[in-house]
């Protein structure tokens, strides 16, 4: 076992890992950080994407030690403080349907928006094109992201104003 | 047809789910798993047919952190089925929860459960099997021939109802119908055709693949956490299949990652919950995407053969249709999905004679299933391109062969009561059917008279247009039911209790909106708890198309009957008639103005200040009949005649479902499925060698749209009033996925005059016909 420290949705976490242990269940099983799913483990599908350091990547294909002292976003800490503006466009579409795909899309979705805040929805395709939907047939998805881009929302990670007001 | 003015219903009212989906929040089986969980793995056949001469388990139960080991030796031999339908069920009981036989690469051998996960899989490793080889049976071909090998020749296997089941010729399920005389009308017809179609196998692909978890709790009961789309007969198959009472299981539904189908299967409840059962330890057990492909349920393949015949002046005299089924080494499904091949699909076009039969076929490959249509996605990609070949003959657009044929508002088929699931059918006349308009505004939105013939056409990247109509049901008539219970809180809320299961189609929402609309407040105010077999009233499951028009009306009777309880009370307190008042946006009004009582009034009144009761109802319902949805789907493809790589480039899907009860979550159905039906048609496939072993059980190599791959897609609700329905709803879910490969075969055809009658449409199948034509 070896002890890694890396950041976690702002907060720094120290966990034993084994050498072979997959990022994903670390952070499932170990962390209680359950918005990453599990759906093919071999990084396919995309239902366990997270953020390393702002770009979006599959935690079924990284080696937990291989995080050390690296910066990790989950969707929980994307909506920690109120939905997003980017969620709360998918939450207006009702762009998800069974939502075992959305962790990964919303993350996606926020990585895109950070660089390139008004992605067209070829863009939004391009970008997002890693991580597999079985419900929707993708139309709610992309108009939902190329609305919250739209609608011009600074940062992606950040909930929306309205919503921070109220707390 | 009747417009009503709806408050809540027919709204995009927001996903009741939506928000928490959006934030990531843990809501799915694999998500609860507690902390001492045990996992729990299966060793799976290596050989598509064999028996087990020998298991020794011996060395995998002494290993360190090992609980329970699970095989045919130490569990109970139960013949059932795994297919979650009503009891009786129509499909065979032919399956075991382990077997001395296995009968495809694949199927259970045993069970592990262990500390985790790398000590499940050393376990499952160190069981020993001795297999005595038998010939496999790898084609409905090879199934039918005269001497195959027989792949069900244990002594318990047989039928629960009174259908045939003829185990010894590998055939898992016939039906068969006939109205006039097909082999006479074809005889005499200028114009006819005699075609044979096959039509592949697909899994689901819910990215959730099937996960299951169960403890014993403190009073000794088995609670089973799964992704189902069918809890009650979940808990009654479990049940049966482990030899404990049905009262010592409870089954509860959290949110679920996909099902289409293949979660109306009870795959996995009876080997967790026996683990935990043995091991009084929770057990958790997650499907593999590998284990998904091969061990979870496919979609039927099916060899068709089509016949069509029509009078000199063009008019469709006979429809036969004859259906081989291949159900693969379990009979789950195997009557009904091949009696949908007939029943959802004949009925469409009328003619005189109509011929039909269906037959499935045990094989060793992986076992069909649910898998949305029904049955009705295979017959309809036969007999939509043969109406299409059949139109090419008589020389008439095919547009206007369908658009002359098809069944109209008021008029029956005789198909209806022939064909039902399991038993003889039920006989309905046509309510609604927007069919006319649904083929009018898609040819509109495709440029459908911009359609040329694919003879004129030139250059390497050829366009075409194809087509299709398509019907489904809602329900099973006089088998389904469904029911929910209401109850009113003291700040004017409702708890809405139902079976019905969610499977991510936003039934919860729906059935919300219903309850609202009856009652005469808002869909926030109804807190939804649905499919959990110790709260929840029965309910079959989220099956046939049926939760919005069968749970509906239970939903919208148990909401009739709160507001009458509610303007009881107001009547009471405002000293009035109930028939003198009214409800608007959840207050009680005097209809003549002199006053008004808030929801919450009357819930604190009912409660608390006078006679004092619950105001709360129960409703159940059946269905009597089974309206269908209709749909008209275009589709344009762009074919490279150098490489016969085909691209869809627009796809338009006309869907007539009644009033949709929430018009974004009813596109969103027609969208996810003619996308499923588009990938089907284009590039899904299950590859297989000489040993039935599937050669490519992932995402990489089961290719499946992503975003990317999306073409343009015009989706169009066509509204009607189904007088049945609740609000005048009729099903959405299933109908879309029937479009895609009739449409594109079709629109392959006129874009360079290859016809293809095997599914999918692979650029090699489109290449060779290409090279045939030059040749």
């Amino acid at each position: 076992m070896k002890k890694i420290t890396f950041t976690l949705n702002g907060e720094s976490r120290t966990v034993a890992v084994a050498p072979h242990e997959v990022l994903l269940d670390v952070l499932r099983d170990k962390l209680g950080v359950k918005s990453p799913k599990v759906g093919c483990e071999r990084g396919d599908c995309g239902a366990c994407t997270i953020l390393l350091d702002g770009k979006p990547v599959r935690s079924c294909l990284i080696l937990a030690v291989e995080v050390e002292g690296q910066e990790i976003t989950t969707l929980e800490g994307v909506g920690r403080d109120g939905p997003t503006p980017l969620q709360e466009s998918f939450i207006r579409h009702n762009a998800f349907q069974c939502g075992f795909c959305a962790p990964g899309i919303v993350l996606a979705a926020t990585a895109l928006l950070e660089k390139n805040p008004k992605p067209t929805a070829h863009e939004v395709q391009e970008a997002i094109s890693g991580n597999l939907c079985r419900c929707t047939g993708y139309e709610a998805i992309i108009e939902s992201a190329v609305e919250a881009g739209r609608q011009g929302t600074a940062r992606a990670r950040k909930p929306a104003a309205r919503k921070s007001a109220n707390r | 047809m009747a417009k009503k003015n709806f408050k809540v219903v027919n709204q995009p009212v927001k996903k009741l789910d939506a928000l928490p989906l959006a934030l990531g929040k843990p809501l799915f089986v694999a998500d609860f798993k507690p902390a001492d969980a045990l996992y729990a793995k299966l060793l799976w056949s290596p050989h598509a047919h064999a028996i087990i001469k020998s298991i020794d388990i011996s060395a995998a139960e002494k290993m360190p952190g090992v609980h329970c080991v699970l095989y045919h030796g130490n569990v109970p031999r139960i013949a059932h089925t795994t297919a979650g339908q009503g009891f009786p069920e129509p499909s065979p009981y032919d399956t075991f929860m382990f077997d001395r036989k296995v009968r495809y690469v694949g199927d259970r051998v045993a069970a592990v459960a262990a500390e985790t996960p790398e000590i499940a899989e050393a376990a499952v490793k160190a069981i020993k099997v001795e297999y005595e080889r038998l010939e496999p049976v790898l084609s409905i071909e090879a199934a039918l021939k005269e001497g195959s090998p027989v792949i069900h020749d244990e002594p318990e296997a047989r039928a629960v109802i009174p259908v045939p089941y003829e185990p010894k010729k590998n055939i898992a399920a016939r039906v068969g119908m006939d109205v006039g005389n097909v082999e006479q009308a074809m005889a005499g017809a200028p114009y006819k055709l005699d075609n044979s179609y096959y039509i592949h196998m697909a899994q689901h692909c819910p990215i959730e693949p099937h996960v299951t978890m169960a403890h014993v709790n403190a009073e000794g009961r088995l609670v089973i956490r799964t992704s189902t789309q069918v809890p009650f007969h979940a808990r009654r198959i479990a049940a049966q299949t482990m030899d404990i009472p049905v009262q010592q299981v409870r089954v509860i539904k959290p949110r679920i990652g996909g099902g289409f189908g293949a979660k109306q299967e009870v795959l996995l409840e009876d080997v967790v919950g026996m683990l935990a059962w043995r091991s009084r330890r929770p057990v958790l057990l997650m499907y593999t995407r590998e284990e998904e492909f091969v061990s979870s349920r496919t979609r039927h393949p099916e060899r068709i053969r089509v016949r069509l015949a029509a009078d000199p002046e063009g008019t469709l005299t006979a429809v036969g249709l004859d259906c081989i089924s291949n159900t693969g080494a379990y009979g789950a499904h195997a009557l009904t999905v091949v009696c949908n091949s007939g029943s959802k699909v004949l009925p469409l076009y009328r003619a005189p004679n109509v011929h039909f039969t269906g037959t499935a076929v045990y094989t060793n490959l992986p076992v069909g299933g649910a898998y949305r249509g029904y049955g009705a996605t295979q017959a309809a990609f036969a007999v939509e391109s043969a109406v299409d070949e059949l139109a090419e003959q008589i020389g008439v657009d095919p547009l206007v062969l369908r658009s002359n044929h098809h069944i109209r508002s008021g008029e029956t088929s005789p198909v209806f009561a022939a064909l039902g699931e399991g038993k003889a059918g039920v006989e309905q006349a046509i309510g609604s059917c927007g069919l006319d308009k649904c083929i009018r505004l898609g040819a509109k939105a495709i440029g459908w008279k911009k359609r040329g013939d694919w003879r004129k056409k030139k250059g390497r990247y050829r366009r075409g247009i194809g087509m299709c109509c398509l019907m489904q049901g809602s329900s099973i008539p006089e088998i389904d039911m469904g029911a929910a219970s209401l109850k009113m809180n003291e700040d004017g809320s409702f708890n809405l209790l139902m079976g019905a299961t969610d499977l991510g189609t936003g039934s919860d929402t729906v059935l919300a909106q219903i309850a609202a609309e009856a009652i005469g407040t808002t869909s926030d105010k109804i807190l939804v708890y649905s499919s959990d077999t110790d709260m929840t009233p029965f309910d079959v499951g989220a099956y046939a198309s049926s939760t919005t028009y069968l749970t509906g009306n239970a939903v919208l009777d148990a909401g009739l009957k709160i507001k009458k309880q509610i303007l009881g009370v107001a009547a009471e307190m405002m000293e009035k008639k109930p028939a003198d008042l009214e409800i608007r946006d959840a207050q009680v009004f005097a209809r003549d103005g002199s006053g008004s009582v808030t929801f919450q009034d009357v819930a604190l009144h009912s409660l608390y200040a006078a006679n004092q009761f619950q105001i709360a109802a129960i409703s159940s319902h059946i269905s009597h009949k089974s309206p269908p949805p209709f749909a008209a789907h275009f589709a344009e493809v762009e074919v490279d005649t150098e490489t016969g790589l085909i691209r869809v480039v627009k796809y338009v899907a006309a869907t007539d479902c009644g009033t949709a009860i929430h018009p974004k979550l009813a596109e969103g159905q027609v969208e996810g499925a003619v996308m499923n039906g588009i990938c089907y048609a284009l590039t899904e496939q299950y590859l297989f060698n000489s040993a039935g072993r599937m050669l490519n059980d992932s995402f990489l190599h089961y290719k499946i749209y992503s975003m990317r791959d999306k073409p343009e897609m015009v989706t169009i609700l066509v509204p009607t009033y189904e007088k049945t329905g609740p609000f005048g709803a009729k099903s959405v879910s299933e109908i879309g996925i029937n479009g895609p490969c009739p449409a594109i075969a079709n629109a392959i055809y006129n874009a360079v005059g290859v016809r293809l009658r095997e599914a999918p449409f692979t650029p090699e199948k489109i290449w060779r016909g290409l090279q045939q034509h030059n040749a």
